[in-house]
């Protein structure tokens, strides 16, 4: 039992970790103030969120009720609430996905599965997606806000110009998402359905789209979170309104969270700014409720080829 | 053929003349509609490049037909609602400069510093964990980070911390806010670039007495350096476009700002404040919108574009 294993000399030898990995060195002063400086920006980091999720759970503890959620915006901190916004937000997140995922997923099933990569019009497409996902979010808003003129809507405060907004500021980041979910599935998979007899469509829609359901899914979540917490954009479309009614279809006015957010903060009143982190802490709970989903979905579903 | 098509990214079904007699394949005639559909969405965001375009040019170029190109770009005084209206976007500049740096000195470093960390130094499982944590930062909303701003930097840490002669609103407190949300962003793709380096320059290094950190520093850092251009680059075209933040904590008094302590309205900042201020579609005020908005896209449009560029470079290299 102790004889020492040694590897044959003709076996391979897999080299994962480096082998001489300098570690040595680390305890002379240079690279060991390095090293804590190291830790140090990691920390600094988590530091940051720490003390934001704490100054909005200390300021915002006192008004965390019902009411936050049943009651309408008022001129008096002591009833407003927040119902309006939750239920804008809801309807804009909702037509939000019905417009965009069902597009971006197409988009990205044509770049990825039928485009060829070679021709100039794909590249630009491709190059095209990737400006636009780090386009600033204002600039959609301008967007939505001149389509909607164009159209001559007068008031540009209804929630489908919000949607609209958001799908687009979103689609890209589907695109890139799905892509790469699309991408994950083995070159295999496709041969051996077109070696059965399917047509390129065939083995699109019955083995790669199903087989790519989790990632596209998780990405597709974590794309609606970022428009659930996105404000500019509807904004500049004039979501900031006083609202006491229930939004009830796309051509309703409507409120986000995060636009109530920030009329509650803009206020001098003290319980406008405990209303405001209490709805910060609702909003993050939904953001993490979201991501929790996606993750559950990608670690549950995910298929390791 | 197909290690050449996969090298070169071809498409997933090999391109081409389609093959004839026996080898073409089932045809089914439906699905030239429906590649038809996948092409026209992905097409869309080529019409929406396009609406970009038109809907931020047509109201500028209305907007330059009463303020001439000049007066807007190097004027120095701000005051589109007075009486007396003056459009020199000068003072929106300075506060965007200002609330820039001040992101880009704080996200540079700590940004940097975590990405060493999960590339060269974490165990792959320390990553795993430290990773997704680093993420839920970029995920907070940007709303919630001008409340913390205002609240929290600007009102207890600058004013009754640090005693700091400065107001209700600060360049500062936005910036460093704004620093703190862009981290994530330059660690994520400095990362990718740093973990792109093969290891073998790395055990060079080690072989020839270097220790962990001249490695990184003189080995892995130059090697990757396209990459982590590509995420400073991207970093700053966030911060230039980042809006709920500087909206809430940054003030807005449109001015010349020279102090960090003064507050100033950025470029953003008006887009959003202008907007709330119901003005009626073509006249002046509504224009200035688009005007500032078209100078917005096209700063973010060359960061983009030189970012993309960096990161094809590392790419190619390794």
């Amino acid at each position: 039992m102790t004889t020492t294993v040694r590897p044959s000399p003709k076996a391979p030898v897999r080299i994962s970790e480096p082998l001489g990995t300098g570690r040595h060195g680390d305890h002379k002063p240079a690279p060991l103030i390095f090293l804590i400086l190291l830790w140090l920006s990691l920390f600094v980091a988590f530091a940051v969120l720490a003390t934001l999720l704490v100054t909005i759970l200390v300021e915002g503890w006192t008004k965390l009720s019902w009411q936050l959620f049943t009651n309408y915006p008022s001129a008096s901190p002591d009833t407003a609430g927040a119902r309006p916004a939750i239920l804008g937000s809801a309807w804009v997140i909702a037509a939000t996905a019905v417009l965009t995922l069902p597009l971006g997923i197409a988009a990205a099933v044509h770049l990825e599965e039928f485009a060829d990569k070679k021709r100039w019009f794909n590249r630009m497409i491709e190059l095209n997606v990737q400006n636009l996902a780090a386009v600033p979010a204002i600039i959609y808003g301008l967007l939505a806000l001149g389509f909607l003129s164009l159209l001559q809507v007068q008031n540009k405060n209804i929630v489908i110009g919000g949607a609209l907004a958001l799908s687009l500021l979103i689609l890209p980041v589907i695109i890139i998402s799905t892509r790469e979910g699309l991408r994950s599935v083995p070159r295999e998979i496709r041969d051996a359905s077109l070696a059965l007899g399917a047509t390129q469509w065939q083995t699109v829609w019955r083995q790669v789209l199903p087989a790519s359901v989790p990632s596209i899914s998780t990405g597709s979540i974590l794309a609606l979170s970022r428009a659930l917490g996105e404000a500019a954009p509807l904004l500049v479309l004039g979501a900031l309104v006083y609202i006491t009614f229930d939004p009830n279809g796309l051509m309703s006015g409507y409120t986000t969270l995060p636009i109530q957010i920030f009329n509650w903060t803009g206020r001098p009143q003290e319980g406008f700014h405990q209303l405001a982190a209490a709805t910060s802490v609702l909003l993050l709970g939904a953001l993490l409720l979201m991501n929790a989903l996606a993750i559950f979905i990608r670690n549950k579903y995910q298929k390791r080829w | 053929m197909t290690a050449l098509t996969e090298k070169t990214g071809g498409p997933r079904f090999a391109s081409g003349p389609r093959p004839t007699g026996p080898f073409a394949g089932r045809r089914r005639p439906g699905e030239a509609i429906i590649r038809f559909v996948l092409r026209m969405a992905a097409v869309l965001t080529i019409v929406t490049t396009i609406g970009i375009l038109i809907a931020l040019l047509v109201p500028s170029l209305s907007f330059f037909a009463e303020v001439p190109v000049w007066e807007f770009l190097f004027g120095t005084r701000w005051a589109p609602r007075f009486a007396d209206a003056s459009f020199g976007v000068i003072p929106l500049i300075t506060a965007t400069l200002w609330t820039t740096v001040i992101a880009l000195l704080v996200a540079i470093p700590f940004g940097l510093g975590a990405a060493i960390m999960l590339s060269e130094y974490a165990s792959p499982r320390a990553r795993k964990t430290l990773k997704p944590l680093l993420e839920i930062l970029a995920g907070v909303p940007t709303v919630v980070y001008g409340f913390f701003a205002l609240q929290f930097v600007q009102a207890t840490v600058l004013r009754d911390w640090l005693q700091l002669p400065t107001g209700a609103f600060s360049v500062l407190a936005a910036g460093l806010v704004m620093g703190v949300m862009i981290i994530p962003t330059i660690a994520s793709i400095s990362e990718d670039a740093m973990s792109a380096v093969p290891v073998a320059l790395r055990q060079g290094s080690a072989a020839l007495g270097a220790n962990r950190m001249q490695t990184t520093l003189r080995v892995v850092f130059p090697a990757a350096l396209s990459g982590i251009v590509a995420a400073i680059v991207l970093g700053i075209s966030r911060a230039v476009g980042e809006t709920m933040i500087v909206a809430i904590a940054a003030g807005s008094q449109a001015r010349i700002v020279t102090n960090p302590l003064e507050q100033g309205q950025t470029m953003t900042a008006f887009i959003a404040n202008a907007a709330l201020g119901d003005s009626r579609v073509g006249s002046l005020e509504y224009n200035t919108l688009f005007a500032v908005g078209l100078l917005l896209f096209l700063i973010t449009l060359l960061m983009n574009f030189i970012s993309i560029r960096f990161v094809r470079r590392f790419r190619e290299a390794y």
